[in-house]
């Protein structure tokens, strides 16, 4: 669809190549697009009325593509594959506590950073327990470990509006395990990218 | 036609709509046969609480199934009668020896009073077609005097409802206790097994199900394929409120359950979590976000009326009613660890109540009680305490079998319902007496998660 969608737009700038050229009297190349029609009235004679101006751009101008991001490979990615390869890493927390660590806060500085770069992505930021508390008390301790991320990204500068806090409590453990390691995995914030 | 009848009809009704989805017209209730209205109670030896016999139901007409029904009448309203423990039940395994009377007049009196039998409940059923009409006399054995007589009729789809109104009927009566026999219980359920849409991990969603109290006839009320958690029955038994993740974030819906719509009360405002209804219904206490962090709010049921009660930078949440509706008791780590807080519904007179290593989901009893329930950090898992608000006093009714917790009060205040993996790594709904004592499982299906039982009927 996208390279129908591209085609098409070739073929019609195209055109109105041919049709700017023809207007200026200059027998135009055949074999490829021609080059824009004010740049041949510029080339031409002196005395040759100027061509009416460019049609305006057809909708599927390629506008965006000038402004592809800098990673290309991410850029290019739908929203499953990059949410399963997390460019934003989670953040873990120690047990019945929402305070970042020094490890979480650098993980989230990594990850203010790649916000930046790309300025147009929204995030939820999940907040998760382990199973070792009660199910209605995780669901506010989630809350906070979601708050405590969103608020440390907010200080290093990612706008407010672009982070959506969730807690899931102990509703979905990363780990389905029952031991220290699992529980370790569980306590933590997830960031999820809704939008790009 | 006795109200007792009337009653039940309509219930049959309904059970009928909800079971098969479309109403049926029960057949009209015969008038009523019984010779006289109660007045006399049965009693016991010198005090004692008085030894009761449940013999199986006489069929008094039917096809193959009746004897069936006939005895599945006797063992539920038996089953229903020791929970309660006012009366002292005679194990029906050792009624062999008694002869099986021909009709509710040839008791043979003398061998029931031989086993030690105060009163004898006898009954008889007759199936017709798709209905069925029941019969039941509670007779003191030392008089050989009728103390109550009742017969019901209705559909055959249920006959365990029978049985369930009978015992509500013994007890009520010979009692003057409102029985537990038709109340049911809601809870939150992964055993459908359904999977939320995920990006990494594989997340199991949660329906909110209702199920008689002791198990049977379990139903599934949501259908959204999301979290569905802490459902909470309002004070009419038709409506239950509960945390949905429907749209994303958790937020309190209300699905009536006879009429299959449901109402949103919050508008959209905030995240909302753990509704509670009034014990008049006309408010809700819950947990929300809205501004900023995890606070206690009482909204009218229409969302209109909000109001703050908890303002503090700490968690605060899990909030459930006094009997009167005059407080609120929360949970709060603004000291450190949770702890169970209690606070006027009008914000005032906030005070902490325990001081353990970890409490949570306090659960208020209804009147005439005046205790709050509630789960407890005993080393690695949970056990499930009692905190008497007249003077203090804690006791503990769960010791270690598992973990236990989420704890909901019988509409009477004699039971409770509660999560516990005592049975393997499920969680499960068990039901017990108010002293931990008679403990009977519910669920078997799935994990199942946060019970609140249903008002009595």
């Amino acid at each position: 669809m996208q390279r129908m969608r591209t085609w098409t737009t070739m073929v019609a700038v195209t055109m109105m190549a041919v049709a700017g050229a023809s207007c200026s009297k200059k027998t135009p190349p055949v074999v490829r697009p021609a080059p824009p029609p004010a740049a041949t009235a510029d080339a031409g004679m002196g005395s040759t009325p100027a061509p009416p101006a460019p049609p305006p751009p057809v909708r599927d101008e390629p506008v965006s593509v000038a402004l592809a991001p800098p990673d290309p490979a991410i850029g290019s990615k739908n929203l499953d594959d990059l949410n399963r390869e997390s460019p934003l890493a989670p953040v873990f927390f120690a047990l019945d506590s929402y305070e970042l660590s020094a490890d979480a806060r650098t993980q989230l500085q990594g990850s203010a950073q790649v916000l930046k770069t790309n300025a147009t992505w929204q995030v939820t930021v999940e907040g998760h327990c382990d199973e070792r508390g009660t199910a209605e008390y995780n669901l506010s301790l989630g809350e906070r470990r979601a708050l405590s991320a969103k608020a440390y990204l907010v200080s290093l500068g990612v706008a407010a509006d672009r982070l959506r806090t969730v807690s899931y409590g102990k509703e979905f453990p990363f780990d389905p395990g029952h031991d220290d390691a699992a529980w370790a995995k569980n306590r933590r914030a997830h960031f999820v990218i809704t939008a790009k | 036609m006795t109200p007792t009848v009337r009653t039940f009809v309509f219930l049959a009704a309904a059970a009928s709509a909800v079971v098969a989805g479309r109403a049926q017209t029960p057949a009209p209730a015969q008038p009523p046969q019984q010779p006289s209205e109660v007045v006399s109670k049965i009693t016991g030896d010198s005090g004692a609480p008085p030894r009761i016999a449940v013999p199986d139901f006489l069929v008094a007409g039917g096809d193959k199934d009746t004897a069936e029904i006939a005895k599945l009448l006797a063992q539920v309203l038996y089953d229903d009668l020791t929970f309660e423990a006012e009366f002292d039940l005679i194990p029906r395994d050792t009624y062999a020896s008694i002869p099986v009377a021909r009709s509710l007049s040839e008791a043979p009196f003398d061998r029931w009073r031989e086993l030690g039998a105060d009163g004898l409940l006898m009954g008889t059923v007759n199936k017709s077609g798709q209905n069925i009409k029941v019969e039941i006399r509670l007779f003191d054995v030392r008089t050989r005097r009728q103390l109550l007589g009742r017969e019901y009729s209705g559909a055959a789809s249920n006959p365990r409802l029978y049985a369930h109104t009978m015992a509500d009927e013994v007890h009520l009566t010979q009692a003057n206790l409102k029985g537990v026999a038709r109340t049911k219980l809601t809870f939150s359920s992964d055993r459908v097994r359904d999977r939320a849409t995920a990006t990494i991990e594989q997340r199991n969603v949660k329906e909110i199900f209702i199920a008689d109290y002791d198990g049977f006839n379990q139903r599934r009320v949501t259908v959204n394929r999301q979290l569905n958690v802490f459902p909470s029955w309002s004070p009419d038994g038709r409506a239950i409120a509960y945390t949905s993740y429907r749209r994303g974030y958790p937020d309190i819906f209300i699905s009536l359950i006879y009429q299959g719509t449901m109402e949103t009360p919050t508008n959209g405002t905030g995240q909302n979590w753990l509704p509670a209804f009034s014990p008049d219904g006309t408010r809700i206490a819950f947990t929300s976000n809205r501004d900023g962090n995890s606070e206690i709010y009482v909204m009218n049921r229409d969302g209109s009326s909000l109001r703050r009660l908890t303002t503090h930078p700490a968690i605060d949440s899990t909030p459930t009613w006094s009997p009167s509706g005059a407080q609120v008791a929360f949970t709060s780590d603004r000291t450190g660890a949770p702890q169970i807080w209690v606070v006027g519904a009008d914000g005032l007179n906030l005070r902490r109540l325990t001081s353990e290593s970890y409490a949570d989901r306090p659960t208020w009893s209804p009147a005439p009680y005046n205790e709050i329930a509630f789960s407890v950090r005993t080393g690695s898992r949970f056990d499930i305490k009692i905190y008497q608000v007249d003077n203090g006093a804690t006791r503990q009714i769960t010791f270690g079998e598992g973990t236990n917790e989420s704890p909901a009060w019988a509409p009477n205040g004699k039971h409770l319902a509660f999560m516990s993996t005592r049975t393997g790594r499920a969680s499960q709904i068990f039901i017990a007496r108010r002293d931990g004592k008679d403990v009977r499982q519910v669920t078997r299906d799935g994990n199942n998660f946060t019970p609140n039982w249903s008002p009595a009927q």
